[in-house]
């Protein structure tokens, strides 16, 4: 049986992170990466913008060609992880194949929930919008004449349609929830993101669902119908956390984890979609499914890991998303009293509550946004602040001079 | 490492920073040529508020945020400690802009990419050209400790 | 009716240069240029425009120029355009016109029609660079009587001194009159090179207590910010009975740059113009000088030095023997030259005499009267450049006080409206946002760089004469020769006509 310092499970942003997190106090002890992609780790936000024609597959890796090998990573790639027994301290791969560990992070990220559809298996031409292989095959059912159809309009459901947009007829989007991207917007925002899909050749199916799929038609439950060539589902995502769960550690909505990633299992570690994060913006545990996040995970992870000290505290949701040139921020929750400044073509709202920020959205207005983003995550009292100032754009100079001496210091 | 640093007693909010910055970046040889007419996209930017001004560059975070987020890996911290942005592997998503917390990585004007301060390492100044110009020694560049 | 006056200058701005970054719009505080929106055009207004060359400047494309206008009246030699001005505005007015910094008229220079000598063959020149030379000097009384202890060995009984390491200091210039940071940046200059600045009648700050032993107090006729902290901080104290630029009268601070913390340094009340008497009201003699010196002396036990500060006058021989023989340990002379953050135009151009012939006639007047060595003489009052310095000794000065050379070290552009407070350059102000333009930080070592070359130059002049200290210059008034003046000035600074030999 091989054995290795460190064993991570996943090979994304997580593990990557993590990597970094363990050499940054360990120059020495062994790793290796369990991937179950056939892929060395790469953005998977980078799919649309590689559908879009932005970035292309070598652009697309994460980190440069040798950063395994100057890391002294050994690489399992296209091998599924099927058990661990924290007890022995090994991992078992499918094939039956142990491996055993020191320290072992778990970075199984998530896979797409798949809703009961009535009459799904009708249709032929259908996809998921998550990995690099996802896109590849979607890529190849791309055609001028084709029209898709979205079922989603989260995240993942309206960036995959920026990528196809131009590549097919007509897309049709249809969603449950009354407003796209009802997790990171509200109602004048979602409406005004909407238009702009539109203006790009989007139909809307709101507040509706799919009552029954023929191959190429859906019907809604509202009684409208769908023609499509192209199917995609894009509802969300669950977390994959069965390793953990079988192997006796804590899970609720996600692996469950302390600020420093340790899991209830001795020398198990969890990062990324697959964990859960104590969010500081609504003050509960939650999957942040998000690439920074993972990449912050990973990193404490390692680091632990290594025998170094880290802790995650100011993990909240955050997301930068572009459609078709319009720039959309938010973080956070959107619950206290709430400062609008709207115009024909941008929208802004911060919403303060308990003196201090708790959430954003901004359409259009990107510049130093990261300074409102700050001020969320370290949870910073605006009692002493220039709100006037702040509320018009972020600025450190609204802030008081305690802080600004940061800027004398090395940071 | 040598880092940008700004003292905020002394800035005086003139912005002549931004605009040897813009030149400094234009790679053009003439200041009149490269500015002249032109909206101006400086990497480091003023920040001021009444009579408080200081100018804000990419600070080269020894942990910095902009890099452990950026979904592409076209941001990069080297071994020189210099945060560098690869346009060619940006896609202009402004994650970075999003978390960046002192405001310092901005979106290139050209769309589809972000730029930030890299200490004029990719011009060829060869020394930080905003620090060269402040009239009132507000900007250094100089190595500090944390505390 | 107020008539008009056309601006002296113009803003020529080079089109086809300007960036319209408004780099000049944000940093003058006399509103001059503006940024017209519509054309994406900076404006300029001429009439508000000071010439202080802050625009020109930082202008980063060198887009600016300020010339004088060529506006002109009827051609007239007498009645010149700045008289013609001059009538108008007080006609507007009904007001004493005011004016700053030294006066600007064309008076003859003494300094300039001096020439210094150099070794030949016979009295070989020294290389400053190879060889010592002596640039540290002592000012004060050498008045010391030989006195035996008890045990029969020699007392010390030398009056105190001020040792300086160059023979130059920074004159009397007021915190009120000059900022915070120039203050600091006299301060810090003076400690690191070894002499001392001057706080002139504006007290001394509480933060620059620590520079006290490079430091001279001022005791005015205003007394403002005399108190005992204040006399025992410093390393010598000056009375102040004249000045330069305005003998006659005593200073004038306006109002609008006594802010809170000068007030509270001066000891006087805010926003309030403070003028300060013409006499001191308990000096009227050189028997009441000496009871004010011994006053200082007794308060601060005869431990330092004090100075007796006068303004060149055409008595100043005389004055100059009584106060050696009122207990001063040093007399300062400040010629007519000498700047000042306000005076009454007319006092400034009119009153007073040149230093040089001042400082010759009293060094001749002191060696004569053989009291020569009971005082030190400085003198002030437009010493430019480290030639005037030397020349100075030579008629025989021990050391100089410059103030507008060491303004100009600190940016100073001489545009002479120090009585206005919006100084540009953060000098003659008291305005926070202008006051920072000034960082001490950058001030001190360009003070430090002026006097650092000026001591080089001096070294390669004494050198050039065969002469390897201070003490071997002054007075030597051989190694000057006058070319361009008459023989009635020849004699007054007791220099031989170029050409002249032995």
């Amino acid at each position: 049986m091989s054995k290795f310092q460190y064993v991570i499970i996943g090979g994304s942003i997580a593990a990557v992170a993590a990597i970094e997190g363990i050499r940054s106090k360990d120059s020495e002890g062994s790793i290796l990466v369990i991937g179950e992609e056939n892929h060395v780790a790469y953005g998977r936000p980078l799919i649309s913008y590689y559908l879009l024609g932005e970035t292309d597959l070598p652009r697309m890796d994460y980190r440069p060609a040798d950063f395994y090998e100057k890391n002294g990573v050994t690489l399992r790639l296209g091998v599924r992880a099927t058990a661990i027994h924290p007890a022995k301290k090994t991992v078992e791969l499918a094939g039956g194949e142990k491996i055993g560990y020191e320290k072992l992070l778990v970075a199984t990220g998530s896979r797409p929930f798949e809703p009961p559809m009535e009459g799904i298996e009708n249709v032929k031409e259908r996809y998921h919008f998550m990995t690099m292989d996802d896109a590849l095959s979607l890529e190849k059912a791309l055609s001028p004449e084709k029209r898709a159809l979205i079922i989603g309009a989260g995240l993942i459901g309206l960036k995959c349609f920026e990528g196809i947009a131009v590549r097919v007829k007509h897309t049709a989007i249809v969603d449950l929830a009354p407003r796209i991207l009802p997790s990171i917007l509200d109602e004048a925002g979602a409406k005004m993101v909407q238009r702009v899909l539109e203006e790009h050749n989007a139909t809307f199916y709101l507040a509706d669902s799919v009552a029954h799929f023929d191959e190429h038609k859906a019907t809604l439950k509202s009684g409208k119908e769908v023609e499509f060539d192209i199917l995609i589902t894009a509802v969300g995502v669950r977390p994959n956390v069965e390793l953990i769960k079988e192997a006796g550690g804590e899970v609720s909505r996600g692996i469950v984890i302390d600020a420093g990633g340790r899991t209830t299992l001795p020398d198990v570690y969890a990062a990324g979609d697959c964990a859960e994060s104590f969010d500081v913006a609504s003050g509960t545990k939650k999957i942040l499914a998000l690439l920074p996040n993972a990449s912050f995970q990973g990193r404490v992870a390692g680091v632990n890991m290594a025998g170094g000290e880290a802790e995650l505290t100011d993990a909240a949701a955050f997301n930068s998303i572009g459609f078709f040139g319009t720039h959309v921020m938010t973080a956070g929750v959107y619950e206290g009293e709430e400062h609008l400044d709207r115009t024909e073509t941008s929208y802004k709202a911060l919403f303060f509550k308990d003196g201090v920020l708790k959430g954003f959205i901004l359409i259009d207005h990107p510049e130093r946004a990261g300074i409102y983003t700050m001020l969320l995550r370290k949870r910073i009292p605006l009692s002493e602040t220039d709100l006037k100032t702040l509320e018009g754009a972020p600025k450190w100079s609204a802030l008081p001079e305690e802080m600004r001496r940061d800027f004398a210091r090395e940071v | 490492m040598k880092r940008i640093y700004v003292n905020e007693k002394w800035c005086l909010g003139c912005h002549l920073c931004e605009y040897e910055c813009a030149y400094a970046n234009s790679g053009i040889a003439d200041m009149v040529r490269a500015l002249k007419g032109k909206t101006i996209h400086p990497r480091v930017q003023v920040d001021e508020d009444g009579d408080i001004h200081f100018a804000v560059n990419c600070r080269h975070c020894t942990d910095p945020v902009c890099v452990q987020s950026c979904i592409s890996g076209a941001l990069t911290k080297g071994e020189d400690g210099v945060v560098r942005i690869d346009q060619e592997k940006c896609v202009g998503c402004l994650t970075c802009v999003l978390v960046c917390p002192y405001g310092a990585v901005l979106p290139s004007p050209e769309g589809h990419a972000a730029m930030k301060c890299q200490l004029c390492t990719d011009n060829q100044m060869g020394e930080p050209n905003c620090v060269k110009h402040c009239p009132n020694g507000a900007i250094v560049f100089e190595e500090r400790s944390a505390l | 009716m107020e008539l008009y006056i056309r601006p002296d200058y113009e803003v020529v701005r080079n089109e086809s240069r300007c960036i319209a970054c408004r780099v000049c719009e944000r940093q003058c505080a006399n509103e001059v240029h503006s940024f017209d929106p519509e054309t994406g055009l900076m404006r300029s207004d001429e009439s508000k425009c000071v010439n202080c060359h802050r625009c020109v400047s930082l202008c980063p494309t060198h887009a600016l120029k300020i010339v004088k206008t060529d506006d002109t009246y009827r051609e007239n030699a007498n009645w010149e355009a700045q008289t013609i001005h001059e009538v108008y505005r007080q006609a507007n007015t009904g007001g004493v016109l005011l004016s700053s910094m030294g006066n600007p008229k064309p008076y003859p220079v003494f300094w300039d029609k001096l020439l210094i000598n150099a070794s030949q063959v016979t009295n070989p020149p020294i290389d400053p660079l190879r060889e010592p030379m002596e640039t540290k000097l002592y000012l004060g009384s050498r008045k010391a009587n030989i006195v035996r202890g008890e045990d029969g060995l020699l007392k010390d009984t030398l009056p105190p001194q001020l040792k300086l390491s160059v023979p130059i200091m920074f004159s009397a210039m007021s915190y009120g009159s000059i900022s915070y940071n120039a203050h600091e940046s006299l301060a810090r200059a003076a400690e690191e090179l070894g002499t001392y600045y001057n706080t002139g009648e504006g007290g001394l700050h509480k933060d620059f207590y620590k520079y006290g032993k490079n430091t001279i107090v001022q005791v005015a006729s205003g007394r403002f910010g005399v108190h005992k902290e204040y006399l025992e901080a410093a390393a010598a104290i000056e009375i102040k009975m004249g000045q330069g630029a305005k003998p006659g009268i005593g200073g004038h601070l306006p109002g609008a740059k006594i802010t809170e913390d000068v007030s509270e340094t001066r000891m006087i009340p805010k926003g309030i113009d403070a003028i300060s008497p013409a006499p001191h009201h308990d000096i009227y003699s050189i028997e009441d000088l000496k009871q004010l010196v011994d006053s200082l002396k007794e308060a601060t036990e005869y431990k330092k030095p004090v100075i007796v500060k006068i303004a060149a006058v055409h008595n100043a021989a005389a004055i100059a023997s009584g106060i050696a023989r009122s207990g001063a340990d040093i007399i300062a002379i400040d010629g007519y030259r000498g700047g000042t953050g306000a005076a009454p135009t007319r006092i400034r151009d009119n009153v007073g005499i040149p230093i040089e012939m001042a400082l010759a006639q009293i060094d001749t007047r002191l060696r004569e009267e053989g009291i020569r060595d009971n005082v030190s003489l400085v003198v002030g009052g437009s010493v430019r450049s480290s030639a005037d310095v030397v020349k100075a000794i030579a008629l025989g000065a021990d050391a100089c006080y410059i103030g507008t050379a060491a303004l100009l070290a600190l940016g100073c552009h001489l545009c002479r409206s120090c009585h206005t407070g919006k100084c540009n350059w953060g000098i003659a102000t008291q305005r926070p946002d202008l006051v920072k333009r000034l960082n001490p930080d950058l001030g001190y070592k360009r003070l430090v760089n002026l006097v650092s070359a000026w001591k080089h130059e001096i070294e390669e002049m004494m050198g050039g004469m065969g002469i390897n200290s201070l003490e071997a210059l002054k007075g030597n008034r051989l190694m000057l020769r006058g070319i361009g003046l008459t023989d009635t000035e020849l004699r007054l600074l007791g220099v031989r006509y170029a050409g002249e030999s032995l």
